[in-house]
């Protein structure tokens, strides 16, 4: 191999590292997104949806041994849960919302949960098993993970979903009709408090997915939900919140941004990489990439 | 309203009695700071879980000299300002007459001013070789964690050894990382050993891409990784995926059998230095640590259901090394920091030999060279 | 400043100065020690929050360049502490502004996402930098500094020192407040377009106050660094930010007295915490800390739950109620406090 063709080598090795990450940020942004529809508020417990998902998985897949299928649905359905207990216990009761107020609330539902996935799983990193094969794929010299193909595909189902549920479905139309204009919608006889525990359970369901998928790979401990959490909405904002497509570009964009620091700049300033990227595009664009800031003035902080 | 004024009546006598709770005066009182939660729980929760079990042995027995033996231990998470708030804490509240722990490197350092200032000795069970050297402004200051400078000697002898001049090293960026770094660095040249590249990564990383392609280009003949969970797992299964096949070498941070286990086969043949409670089953009978080592394994995993690993040994050391001193000369704490000096002392890190100019007591040679071989560790030369 | 206000300071006054008596473990001045630097920082960022209605997610930063500033001057440089304090403060100053000018220019989560991501950048480089900050080993020896030619070694001249100077950012904060630029803040925290038709420099008036915040935050951190002697990155990453946002909002946003509270608050729950489980071990209870993080979620669930405007305003409707108890008289309700209640962050009615 000549030195031209081992860097272009390096180069997609990288590229499909950033993916792979970049893949689970998309992920978690599309749970903040579907919330910060719904309430106007960004749920700094998505994190924790996502490792309540992974360490679920691990449970059922190593210790009960169930089958994958099996335990994907059964881990998916309680942390849907988990999102629709929290918030018919800490979101809906409040009397008099403010967006601050909502947001610490999260933070302490944050805290809660990872308290309670320490108490329950321990403070070890627990692995799984990969869903397929374990050994690499070659990929003219680079190689791939099976796992990370799975991780791809999932999101394209995911992504699928999401715009067959948005765009196809009265419910979905119902929960767009709310994120649009909350007082019209209800007007129009759309029950919004409903809307706004759907959007919980679909997200905690969003993060779950996210969670089971990138377990095999990074191992999942009961810390992870702060960093995952920072990422995707890094992603979020970048894809201009409320954008759901948008967060899934800027969550793959950040990944392989991210992989391409550590790669050819130094892994130790990767996290700071990612996010001077991200600060020069909002001094440029206040509302992300792909918000338009027309969307953004009605949503007034 | 009415309620909640009664409320706050209650919490505040609850307060005032629970401060009149511990008058115990005729016990002797130790102080633990161990990292149970947080990054480092994976060290504090066998300290302590360790420290729990001897200090219940100890006063079912009878205690020290007729006295109980009362342990007041405090959770770091993991933080150097918590840290040296419980040592405070531990001093001036519970007035204890010595500090087992700090877990990690870094809570240790964080501690050595303040036990110091206070006079009051501190058995730390961190590895980095500063914590206690040099011996003259660390008079206070004890551990029985081996050196990270000795484990990365037999790492580079073992290099010697098998014809490898060329290395990259790994580290975290956490305290143990960046002590273990300076330690790598500085020792290689005594074994005329050259490190190629020198890539550093946040100890939060799950992929390891990233430095790994960068010390396959540049030629490196073997690697080693000086890190915490969960990277030291995560290193091995990706050079795995990226079809890396020189030789990896791990810090003595990787003996806990889970490590390896959670890295499944990728795990196989890397090499690392360990104490000798990891490979307990493949010691002569005449070796001087083998009763010991066996009964606390023994102990631990039958009251824990949970491997045992070589960090609740350092506490089960340190626990003991003050437990014997306190039976000789109480609980006087310059007394016991004296005695401490003069201890000699056969315990799960090997056999510790303490003097004025050492507070480590250990030596390159407690260490031995292990691999994993079919999931388990074994032995590579005693 | 008004009455109240005067009154409620002097009452601060004469508790720091009889604290140190009624209170003679050093550990428990510690505490408070800790809860004063606290403060410090939350009072300038209750301004920025409270008054002029800006988020940030980011002032830990601050205070881990008031601390770092102040220590790699002292230990690596042997400066003064005074003015390496001082240097460090015009560092911080200066980075407010960089930042400051792009950054409030964006609104709500953009502005909390911009300085979440500031500080997590200050951590990263704070870990990273080795050369210059010691990297995850930290700096070590960092002195105490001298008043009026004492050296203040013991806790409770510590004690006294930080509080003091808790006490004068009260004082300022509340002149601030009563002055022309705190009255444009309240207009611009009530409507930002509003203030700007009627003259008030928006833009400008929001960058003064987040440097003011910075300047609080930059002392709060390199008196820490005096008082532990030692820094590492640690302490200063992006939870603690996002504590100091917590506790303005538990204590009460729209009041600096509010920002006292919830800062101590939450900073002696961990106490309250280790106080509770020694009660609990008495009666054969046997309380691990593992449960810590759990119990400390749950009381902040609670707090934002139960008490909507937070702590303080609360505790002063509690304090009228008692006294409308022996007044016997109609009491007037404690609820919706504070100069400005409401309004910007009450974007959402559900």
């Amino acid at each position: 191999m000549n030195p031209a063709e081992a860097n272009l080598v390096d180069l997609v090795q990288f590229f499909f590292m950033g993916i792979q990450r970049g893949c689970i940020y998309a992920m978690v942004a599309m749970g903040f997104n579907m919330i910060y529809n719904a309430t106007g508020i960004i749920n700094f417990a998505q994190g924790e949806f996502v490792v309540l998902g992974g360490l679920m998985m691990v449970s059922l897949t190593m210790a009960l041994h169930l089958p994958i299928v099996l335990a994907f649905i059964l881990t998916v359905l309680f942390v849907v849960v988990v999102g629709v207990l929290m918030e018919r216990l800490t979101i809906n009761p409040v009397k008099q919302p403010t967006v601050l107020r909502l947001i610490i609330i999260t933070i302490a539902v944050s805290i809660i949960t990872k308290g309670a996935a320490m108490m329950f799983w321990g403070k070890g990193s627990h692995y799984m098993n990969h869903f397929s094969s374990a050994e690499p794929l070659d990929f003219h010299g680079a190689t791939i993970l099976p796992q990370t193909l799975w991780i791809m595909g999932i999101l394209l189902l995911v992504v699928a979903a999401y715009v067959f549920f948005f765009n196809f479905t009265m419910t979905g139309k119902c929960m767009r009709a709310c994120s649009i204009n909350r007082d019209a919608a209800r007007l129009a006889g759309i029950d919004d408090r409903k809307m706004v525990m759907l959007s919980f359970a679909l997200s905690a369901g969003i993060g779950a997915v996210a969670g089971i998928i990138i377990t095999p790979v990074i191992q999942m401990d009961y810390t992870r939900g702060a960093m995952l959490g920072l990422k995707g909405f890094g992603a979020a904002v970048l894809g201009g919140l409320g954008n759901s497509t948008g967060a899934v570009a800027a969550g793959v964009l950040l990944g392989v941004l991210e992989a391409l620091g550590a790669g050819y700049i130094s892994s130790h300033y990767m996290d700071a990489i990612a996010l001077v990227i991200l600060l020069f595009v909002l001094f440029i664009r206040p509302s992300g990439i792909f918000g338009s800031s027309e969307a953004m003035r009605l949503k007034e902080f | 309203m009415k309620r909640m004024i009664l409320a706050m009546c209650v919490c505040v006598m609850m307060s005032f009695s629970a401060s009149a709770v511990f008058a115990e005066t005729d016990a002797y009182h130790v102080g633990c700071v161990f990292s149970i939660t947080g990054k480092a729980s994976w060290l504090g929760e066998p300290e302590r879980n360790t420290v729990q079990m001897i200090v219940k042995q100890i006063n079912d027995a009878g205690g020290i000299n007729g006295r109980q033996l009362v342990l007041h231990i405090e959770d770091d998470q993991g933080d150097n300002t918590r840290a040296v708030n419980a040592i405070k804490k531990l001093i001036k509240k519970d007035k204890v007459c010595a500090i087992i722990g700090p877990s990690l490197s870094g809570t240790s350092l964080a501690g050595v001013p303040v036990v110091t200032q206070e006079q009051i000795p501190m058995i730390s069970c961190a590895s980095a070789a500063k914590i206690t050297t040099p011996a003259e402004e660390r008079k206070w200051i004890f551990k029985t964690a081996p050196n990270d400078s000795d484990a990365a000697r037999n790492i580079f002898a073992h290099m010697n050894t098998h014809n490898i001049h060329k290395v990259g090293i790994m580290t975290d960026s956490t305290g143990f990382g960046a002590a273990g770094r300076e330690q790598l660095k500085a020792i290689a040249v005594d074994y005329k050993i050259e490190i190629v590249a020198d890539e550093t990564y946040n100890p939060t990383d799950t992929d390891m891409t990233a430095p790994l392609i960068n010390i396959r280009n540049s030629g490196a003949q073997a690697i080693i990784n000086w890190s915490i969970v969960p990277a030291q797992s995560i290193v091995p299964k990706n050079m795995k995926d990226l079809k890396m096949t020189i030789p990896l070498y791990q810090s003595h941070g990787f003996a806990n059998i889970k490590y390896a286990e959670a890295a499944g086969d990728a795990a196989e043949g890397c090499i690392f230095p360990a104490g000798r409670i990891m490979a307990v089953d493949t010691l002569p009978d005449d070796q001087p640590q083998k009763k010991v080592l066996e009964a606390y394994k023994k102990a631990y995993e039958s009251a824990f259901k949970d491997h045992v690993s070589t960090f609740g040994g350092h506490a089960y050391d340190a626990l003991w090394i003050t437990a014997d001193a306190l039976k000789k000369v109480g609980d006087d704490p310059a007394k016991l920091r004296d005695e401490f000096e003069k201890t000699k002392f056969v315990g799960i890190g090997g056999v510790f030999e303490f003097s004025a100019t050492d507070h480590c007591g250990l030596d390159k040679d407690d260490f031995s060279i292990m691999t994993v071989k079919d999931g388990k560790f074994v032995v590579l030369k005693e | 400043m008004k009455g109240k206000n005067s009154a409620g300071l002097i009452a601060l006054i004469l508790a720091v100065i009889l604290l140190p008596y009624i209170i003679t473990n050093d550990y428990y001045l510690g505490a408070l020690i800790f809860a004063g630097l606290n403060s410090l920082a939350c009072i300038g960022l209750c301004m920025l929050m409270g008054y002029a209605g800006q988020i940030s997610i980011g002032h830990g930063a601050f205070v881990a360049i008031g601390a770092y500033g102040s220590g790699i001057l002292t230990a690596s440089f042997a400066w003064s502490p005074w003015l390496a304090m001082f240097c460090s403060l015009i560092m911080a100053v200066v980075v407010a502004i960089v930042l400051g000018i792009p950054a409030l220019r964006l609104k709500g989560h953009y502005l909390a996402m911009a300085t979440l991501g500031f500080a997590s950048i200050v951590h990263v480089v704070s870990v990273a930098a080795v050369d210059l900050t010691g990297g995850p080993s930290g700096i070590v020896n960092i002195p105490r500094p001298k008043l009026f030619g004492y050296l203040l070694q013991t806790d409770t001249q510590y004690f006294y020192f930080v509080w003091a100077v808790v006490i004068i950012g009260i004082y300022c904060a509340f002149n601030l407040i009563d002055s022309r630029v705190g009255r444009g803040l309240r207009a611009l925290h009530g409507s930002e377009d509003a203030a700007a038709s009627l003259g008030i420099p928006v833009t400008w008036y929001k960058v003064q106050v987040f440097i003011l915040s910075a300047v609080y935050a930059s002392v709060s951190g390199s008196l820490y660094a005096y008082y532990v002697n030692y820094i590492d990155p640690g302490p200063f990453d992006i939870s603690y930010s996002v504590l100091l946002v917590t506790m303005v909002a538990v204590g009460g946003l729209h009041n600096i007295w509010g920002a006292l509270t919830g800062a101590i608050v939450l900073s002696l729950l961990p106490e309250f915490l280790s106080f509770v489980s020694d009660y609990l071990r008495f009666f054969g209870i046997e309380y691990q800390q593992d449960y810590d993080t759990l119990v400390y979620g749950l009381i902040l669930l609670f707090i934002m739950l139960f008490l909507p405007e937070g702590i303080f305003p609360s505790l002063r409707g509690a304090v009228a109620g008692i006294i409308a108890l022996f007044k016997k008289t109609p009491r007037m309700s404690g609820q919706n406090s504070g100069p400005i209640a409401g309004r910007r962050f009450s974007g959402h009615d559900k």
